[in-house]
């Protein structure tokens, strides 16, 4: 398993770049993976998706799917792809620090 | 006596009733079985209609052929499960009350989800092969198609089957050449994924045979809407692709009484344990097959290789004991590739599809993750092996769990 410090906090990564232990993550963290991922400036609206991804997954154990987080947030799919564009489920889940989202087979 | 009812008829209800009325002491249990369709549909089979290989006769039967005679069958339409009661309401009237309660009902497709899709072009220039009607009357289509850009999309996942979207294109393309026609057909997979596919080994072996066979993919693809007139199809983050043919794979979900019964997520699944398949909820209550909101594939070869383990684990539970955590998430997927070949997925929740030879390792005759024409017989040898061994709830040979043995890690 491979690390990497993000703003001064060495964290466990997958090699997609996904983090693996939840607990390691921070806001800072967010804000900086946010920018790799294209993001400059993360807005109230980032956050409420980001904070109902965090509590998602604390119960569920598993980042949630698109579906989950527009019946759950109460923001629009729509919307959803303008904040966090192309694939926002794997982009929030990424800069949540959770894991990947389990992809259907 | 204890009452078992199982909701829905389909390949996991019909596999546990077989398995279970010959483990269970029949003087001492009724299991009554509930179903609101006569018909039981071969649904591997659909994929293979639109190109000829299989004709409508091959694909349907009656369901009571298949029905142990110590069980019974209702057919009725299922009104409303009440788990605090342990009653379910069946259209025709009746109350069944349960001991326990076993939930089959599958997953079906829901066009009325995306704007556009199921309205006044559904059959025309828009078709789908996940229902028996829509296989047949894609085959008219295709028989008197002249050409032009077919687009396969895949609106959400996850999805009955989901490697049968890209064997449909897989198929189309080999089916253009028969016809002498490949070159005026234009082959695109839409699909919100990111690749071919959802693990990363078996989603580069298959991106790879899909761009050698000239077919486009259009990744990361999540369809809002279709605009049925101008022919295109529209993403949430505003991407267009035209079509001539649009051949869909709706929005999947369980059934709607799950989901009022409070028993389902949003998409109707029922949460359970992915490795006893007992619900998170009631202590009495088991989702098999599609139905379950589990992360592996929605497969009749999950629902076969978790029933194997099922079967024992359910006689235990009724004894008293402790559910083992048996199931593995294992699936077997064959995937025709057209030209009379076909690869093989073996895999489950923590192994993602590896190369290798099965089931015996080091001999097969099937090849995992490559191409070969064994596997294009076998999976037509697998109707009659599904009409005649596996809805039967027969033992095959085959390990339930998934084996590492003959696989290789590249």
């Amino acid at each position: 398993m491979a690390t990497r410090t993000i703003c001064g906090v060495t964290v466990q990564v997958n090699d997609e770049g996904f983090m693996t232990n939840p607990a390691e993550w921070n806001k800072d963290i967010a804000v900086e993976l946010a920018k790799e991922e294209g993001i400059a400036e993360l807005t109230p609206n980032h956050w409420k998706v980001i904070d109902f991804c965090r509590q998602s997954a604390a119960t569920s154990g598993a980042a949630p799917t698109i579906r989950t987080i527009t019946s759950g947030s109460g923001i629009s799919t729509k919307e959803l792809f303008s904040l966090f564009p192309k694939g926002p489920a794997k982009k929030v889940a990424k800069i949540s620090g959770l894991g990947k989202p389990e992809g259907c087979v | 006596m204890k009452k078992l009812v199982i909701l829905g008829a389909g390949t996991a209800g019909t596999m546990v009733a077989n398995r279970l009325v010959r483990m269970l002491n029949m003087d001492q249990w009724h299991i009554t079985l509930v179903d609101q369709d006569p018909v039981h549909y071969y649904q591997p089979g659909f994929l293979f209609a639109p190109f000829g290989i299989y004709t409508q006769k091959d694909l349907f039967k009656p369901k009571v052929c298949f029905i142990p005679p110590l069980v019974k069958l209702i057919q009725a339409t299922i009104e409303a499960v009440d788990p605090d009661q342990n009653k379910v309401h069946l259209g025709n009237g009746m109350t069944l009350s349960y001991d326990f309660l076993i939930i089959a009902t599958g997953t079906d497709i829901h066009p009325e989800e995306t704007p556009g899709l199921g309205e006044h072009e559904w059959g025309k220039s828009i078709h789908t092969f996940y229902s028996f009607q829509g296989a047949l009357a894609l085959t008219q289509r295709l028989r008197n198609w002249e050409g032009g850009r077919l687009v396969v999309n895949v609106v959400d996942n996850p999805i009955k089957c989901p490697v049968a979207p890209l064997e449909f294109i897989m198929l189309a393309d080999w089916y253009f050449h028969e016809h002498g026609m490949r070159d005026k057909v234009e082959l695109i997979y839409a699909t919100p994924l990111d690749g071919a596919f959802t693990k990363p080994v078996a989603s580069r072996l298959i991106g790879e045979m899909l761009s050698d066979k000239g077919i486009q993919v259009e990744s990361e693809f999540m369809i809002e809407h279709v605009e049925p007139d101008a022919k295109k199809i529209i993403s949430y983050d505003e991407r267009e692709i035209d079509y001539d043919l649009l051949v869909s794979i709706p929005l999947n979900k369980g059934a709607d009484v799950i989901g009022k019964a409070g028993l389902g997520d949003e998409l109707n699944y029922v949460p359970v344990d992915k490795h006893t398949l007992l619900s998170n909820k009631y202590p009495n209550i088991f989702a098999l097959g599609d139905a379950a909101a589990i992360p592996t594939s929605k497969a009749g070869s999950v629902a076969h290789y978790a029933i194997d383990l099922f079967g024992d684990n359910f006689v235990r539970y009724t004894e008293g004991y402790e559910l083992l955590p048996t199931f593995d998430g294992h699936a077997n997927c064959f995937i025709e590739s057209g030209f009379g070949k076909g690869v093989l997925l073996d895999f489950n929740y923590e192994q993602e599809p590896l190369p290798g030879l099965f089931p015996m390792p080091g001999v097969g005759p099937f090849s995992l993750l490559k191409e070969s024409e064994m596997n294009h017989w076998g999976k037509l040898m697998f109707r009659w092996m599904y009409w005649n061994i596996l809805l039967k709830g027969q033992e095959l040979p085959l390990t339930p769990t998934m084996s590492m043995m003959g696989k290789w890690k590249v």
